[in-house]
């Protein structure tokens, strides 16, 4: 069974990995598995995850949770195109719940704590941090401040305005660059996952 | 019906969930845990929906023969595989030892793994493009992705080991992502929030109205 295993999941990542020379009928056929097993997992997960465990979890359900259900079917109604704008209103009601969630949230999390973050004393009341902390406390204050006045677009980038901006730029590109490296760097660990799963469990050329 | 009823329930839900964040007393932290539950139950019946449209679109390939139609029959066959063993296993459909854990962990992790393994290469492509030093600007890009890929591997340490300790390339990495890069991410998180709550505020007293299509 494990060998079965190890044959299967080789033949399929070397169907994805096929994608590079070009588009071939491997590939279409490992990805429509993917596609009806990914679909199959989600859908069996969120029955017995989400309503298996609020219905029939041996406790009495809130029979308020119908409501939600009530919903769902109507959201369901948009296969049948003649009545599918009554699939709206459970539309309606998602966006409301996360307008009103983000609303908040945001303004807490990303807006107040953020500042809250950036607005920080230099050194503590014994003078106790270090010289590399607190350069990088200044560092942090000039790059957020002025990539904000980046992303103000009322008024015209000029003068000091325009320097200022100039500098944030430099800050958001550095944060990209960042950022990009480090999505490099975790497709690259997936990659060599698979390739040492290929070539150690599959090949058995590493041991 | 079809454009005021939608708005009704987003004003209602936007408002109770607002609420509840200052008045966390009854009945806003009744309406809110309905609410939450209503939204969890509603999410699970939209990835049905999806799951379902990718069926019936899928079936309809098969009887209208196009082209490919074969990948649309192997989706139908994988899906209701996974589906048939779901129910069957029960509650303990992920448990060890499963056909729906063993499908999960030799068929949907390895394909799902080896997919995002490839952007990797489509990635490399889209960096020679991007990291050309045509300016300040891209060069910034290219040094700050250079120094913390570099940075994060054993030959960076290797390149700068006569430097002394503090000063070698994973320190530099390190302080990229402590500092200019939080900086940076401070003012795209700062930029995001404001512009959510903007929208939001739109969303829920109903003057913003694209998420319902047209008549």
């Amino acid at each position: 069974m494990d060998h079965f295993a190890v044959w299967i999941a080789a033949f399929l990542t070397m169907g994805i990995v096929s994608f590079l020379y070009k588009d071939n009928p491997w590939y279409k056929l490992s990805e429509a598995i993917f596609v009806g097993i990914s679909a199959g997992y989600w859908f069996i997960a969120l029955f017995w995850d989400s309503i298996y465990s609020k219905f029939w979890l041996g406790k009495e359900a809130d029979p308020f949770l119908w409501v939600g259900v009530f919903l769902g079917v109507l959201m369901l109604l948009r296969l049948i195109p003649k009545i599918g704008w009554i699939s709206r209103w459970p539309l309606a009601f998602i966006v409301g719940c996360t307008s009103g969630l983000y609303l908040i949230n945001f303004l807490a999390s990303n807006l107040m704590r953020q500042v809250q973050a950036t607005i920080q004393p230099l050194f503590g009341p014994d003078f106790g941090a270090s010289l590399y902390a607190a350069v990088g406390s200044i560092v942090i204050v000039v790059g957020t401040f002025s990539g904000l006045v980046y992303f103000f677009f009322s008024k015209e980038h000029k003068g000091a305005f325009g320097a200022t901006a100039k500098l944030g730029i430099w800050f958001i590109m550095i944060t990209f660059g960042a950022s990009f490296g480090y999505t490099v760097m975790s497709r690259m660990s997936l990659l060599i996952g698979r390739i040492d799963f290929l070539l150690t469990d599959w090949l058995g050329l590493i041991r | 019906m079809r454009r005021e009823v939608p708005l009704f329930i987003t004003l209602i839900v936007g408002v109770v969930f607002v609420l509840q964040y200052f008045i966390p007393h009854y009945p806003f932290n009744r309406m809110n845990g309905w609410f939450s539950d209503w939204f969890s139950i509603v999410a699970a019946f939209a990835i049905w929906l999806g799951a379902l449209n990718l069926l019936k679109i899928s079936f309809m390939k098969i009887i209208n023969r196009k082209s490919d139609w074969f990948y649309a029959l192997v989706i139908i066959l994988s899906f209701g595989l996974m589906v048939t063993v779901g129910f069957a296993g029960g509650e303990a459909y992920r448990e060890p030892g499963t056909v729906f854990s063993w499908l999960y962990d030799h068929v949907y992790t390895p394909l799902s793994a080896t997919m995002f393994a490839i952007l990797a290469f489509f990635v490399a492509s889209a960096s020679y493009r991007a990291f050309r030093a045509r300016n300040l600007e891209a060069s910034l890009l290219l040094g700050a992705a250079f120094f913390v890929m570099l940075g994060r591997v054993p030959i960076g340490d290797w390149l700068t080991s006569f430097l002394p300790e503090g000063y070698r390339l994973p320190q530099l990495a390190t302080w990229i992502m402590n500092f200019p890069q939080t900086a940076g991410q401070r003012a795209i998180m700062i930029g995001i929030a404001l512009g959510l709550v903007s929208t939001s505020l739109r969303i829920i007293l109903g003057i913003e109205r694209s998420h319902l299509g047209s008549e």
